[in-house]
């Protein structure tokens, strides 16, 4: 079959790789119709994830046709439409049972460098590198899926891919971000970072009863759609001398209720030339594995007693972030990778009651061999990109 | 407190430097002892012949001390000690009228890096725990498993099962008496055999073990299940003792158990997790991927071997 592999910085190429085989007995072997490039794809294509091997098959965004299943899988049948989520879960162990699947302590094989990283292993994920169990990814003809049983959604046939194909990952994350927030009637929802989980974010602040919502970005075609689809008031931090200033002008000088962090470890900042030139700099030395300008932003501007939300990728370790607001001014902070199989049901029935159409953020739709044009497409915003599904 | 992979690599790491300082000590002593006129001139000191010779005795004590004893502490402890003196020795040299300051430069900044070496290698040989006698590899793992402790205990009294999650284990032949044959991979695609008995059986929460004599493999484990805090599932501990096989081909075959046993039951313990919650184990291995290989040999085979 063919499959998007990664061989190194900004090096991705379509190969004809060997087709997946059941190799345990709750696997299920998956032919893909749609799979997408997820920003975190990015931090791979940038180099900024270790423990990735040259021919690491990708992307975590996937669905398809279910077309062989293993002996102890009872819930999947050949031929079931499903979207796979991309925590990698059991099921059955003390995190799975309480609805924490991003946590499983089961599908890590490579657990025990995780825990020399970050003191404990989370979930195991689709193409996300060998600390996060090295599992060949879904941008490919096939994948196989283990725990079948429990990772899966089936989909009705009167929904199109495009509808549905997010339940994999960004919507339940954009969700879950403004879940954490734990929002209440009256507040105001700043969103850092309007690509596609921003997005998602920004859409499920109002389901979720946000009474404004403002967002950051420095793409005019973001804001923009942030604006028109998401009815959210826009920052270019750009066009602006200080966000935190800005935001606080914009508040009444109490600063969002909720922030959430949607940009992760590789922020940009050509208005914060200072602290952008300061992290990369320590990055590429190794001295800080992370770039943490909007989570600074977060923890500035964040009014006290908030919550801040952090949806946004983050790898190791993060130098000069302001925890002394954290404490002093009584903020939560909640985060984590989504624990997405809790919400693929909920979720899904949302688009059947058409109270939110995933397929809004799309863009570009490209062949599957064309994935390493769509990850240089996506990666420089060329052509106002905002989410690329790729085609078998 | 660090992951017990960490202990392990540190303490790798800890015998490795306090075996280097010994023979540095040893080696510095000798030459102190038999050519203390060179080595002053090489450090552009002062001629005094027997206050070097008494300095090599010091060092060459310190070095045994370090290379023989069980406890490296009160060596290292001696060898700071010795450096300070030394350190002291040279500062005053510098007023010393046929002293040559620029070698006594260089020969201080050497000693001042040495000691950094000792302090560091006494502060941690102090803080960590004392190997249990030479030769003997002492380790316990636990893990919280979410399954009733008669399920976990049925599992491994079942010894012809292990082989399923023990990931070096070939196989198990239970026989009567509490006795069992083992077979595992040994060092370059051998195999070791031993036999073992039970040597303490209560049901539902200990199974301890024993080699017998004249196997490849001489040790003792017992795995103990618990009822974990607050109700959550059974807590397994597994403690195991190895000892240095004698002979040459021992030599060989502890080299290997050496280079992870601790890892190896950590890593057994998980694959014993997933097997008895999910009924398989994680596994990548027969993948596709876009090189020969389905897994990486750096990232995936020694993580889980």
């Amino acid at each position: 079959m063919k499959a998007n592999c990664w061989y190194g910085k900004h090096d991705m190429r379509v190969e004809e790789v060997p087709d997946p085989e059941i190799l345990n007995p709750h696997d299920a072997i998956v032919k893909i119709t749609s799979t997408a490039i997820c920003g975190s794809d990015l931090h791979m294509y940038d180099g900024f994830i270790p423990a990735m091997e040259k021919g690491d098959i990708v992307g975590h965004e996937f669905m398809g046709e279910v077309v062989e299943v293993g002996s102890e899988v009872k819930k999947v049948k050949v031929g079931d439409r499903i979207v796979v989520p991309f925590p990698i879960s059991c099921g059955q162990c003390f995190f799975c049972q309480k609805g924490m699947f991003s946590l499983c302590e089961n599908s890590n094989p490579n657990a025990a460098e995780a825990e020399l990283l970050w003191g404990h292993s989370p979930a195991g994920l689709y193409g996300y590198s060998h600390l996060l169990g090295g599992y060949a990814g879904g941008q490919a003809e096939y994948a196989r899926v283990p725990f079948a049983d429990v990772d899966h959604v089936k989909i009705p046939d009167d929904l199109s891919d495009e509808q549905v194909l997010f339940l994999s990952d960004i919507f339940p994350t954009g969700y879950i971000a403004a879940e954490n927030c734990d929002i209440e009637p009256g507040d105001t929802v700043a969103v850092w970072g309007c690509g596609p989980v921003g997005q998602f974010a920004i859409q499920s602040a109002r389901l979720l009863g946000a009474d404004s919502v403002i967002a950051i970005d420095q793409i005019p075609e973001r804001l923009r759609l942030a604006k028109e689809k998401g009815g959210a008031e826009t920052i270019n931090y750009n066009e602006v001398d200080s966000v935190v200033e800005t935001l606080r002008e914009m508040t009444g000088g109490r600063g969002p209720d909720r922030c959430i962090d949607a940009v992760g470890m590789e922020a940009n900042g050509h208005a914060h030339a200072g602290q952008f030139t300061y992290d990369r700099l320590k990055q590429a030395l190794m001295l800080e594995t992370d770039r943490p300008i909007a989570l600074r932003e977060c923890m500035l501007s964040c009014r006290n007693g908030g919550t801040i939300s952090v949806p946004g990728v983050y790898g190791g370790f993060l130098d000069k972030l302001p925890f002394g607001a954290v404490m002093n001014r009584a903020i939560t902070i909640k985060t984590g990778q989504t624990h997405v199989q809790r919400y693929l049901q909920p979720l899904l029935e949302r688009v059947q009651k058409k109270e939110i159409d995933p397929s809004f953020v799309i863009t570009h739709r490209m062949k599957l061999e064309e994935a390493p044009r769509a990850y240089e497409i996506f990666k420089n915003k060329l052509d106002e990109c905002i989410k690329v599904v790729l085609k078998p | 407190m660090g992951t017990a992979l960490q202990r392990f690599v540190a303490k790798e790491n800890r015998e490795r430097v306090v075996t280097g300082l010994g023979w540095f000590s040893i080696g510095l002593g000798l030459a102190e002892l038999l050519m203390p006129r060179t080595l002053s001139r090489l450090v552009g000191a002062p001629r005094k012949p027997l206050l070097i010779r008494a300095l090599g005795v010091r060092e060459i004590a310190a070095g045994v001390g370090l290379l023989t004893q069980p406890k490296p502490a009160p060596w290292l402890k001696a060898r700071v000690a010795g450096d300070a003196m030394d350190l002291g020795l040279l500062g005053a040299a510098f007023f010393a009228e046929d002293s040559r300051p620029a070698r006594l430069a260089i020969a201080s900044t050497a000693v001042a890096g040495v000691t950094a070496m000792d302090v560091l290698a006494a502060q941690d040989a102090a803080s960590g725990t004392p190997p249990s006698g030479r030769g003997v590899v002492h380790f316990e793992h636990s893990i919280i498993i979410n399954r009733p402790a008669e399920e976990l205990y049925r599992c491994w009294r079942n010894f012809e099962e292990l082989p399923r999650f023990m990931n070096h284990v070939i196989r198990v032949q239970a026989s009567e008496g509490g006795r069992s044959h083992w077979v595992a991979k040994g060092p370059a695609g051998t195999t070791l055999h031993w036999d073992a008995e039970i040597i303490n059986d209560h049901v539902n929460e200990l199974i301890a073990w024993r080699s017998l004599p004249d196997g490849d493999v001489d040790h003792a484990g017992s795995v103990r299940f618990q009822p974990a805090r607050g109700g959550r599932g059974t807590l397994v501990r597994v403690e195991m003792q190895y000892r240095a096989p004698a002979g040459a081909a021992g030599a060989k075959i502890a080299r290997f158990l050496g280079q992870s046993p601790e890892k190896q039951v950590w890593v057994d313990l998980h694959r014993f997790k997933q097997w008895v919650e999910t009924g398989e184990i994680a596994r990548t291995e027969g993948q596709s991927a876009g090189r020969p290989r389905s897994t990486s040999r750096k990232y995936d085979d020694l993580v889980r071997a």
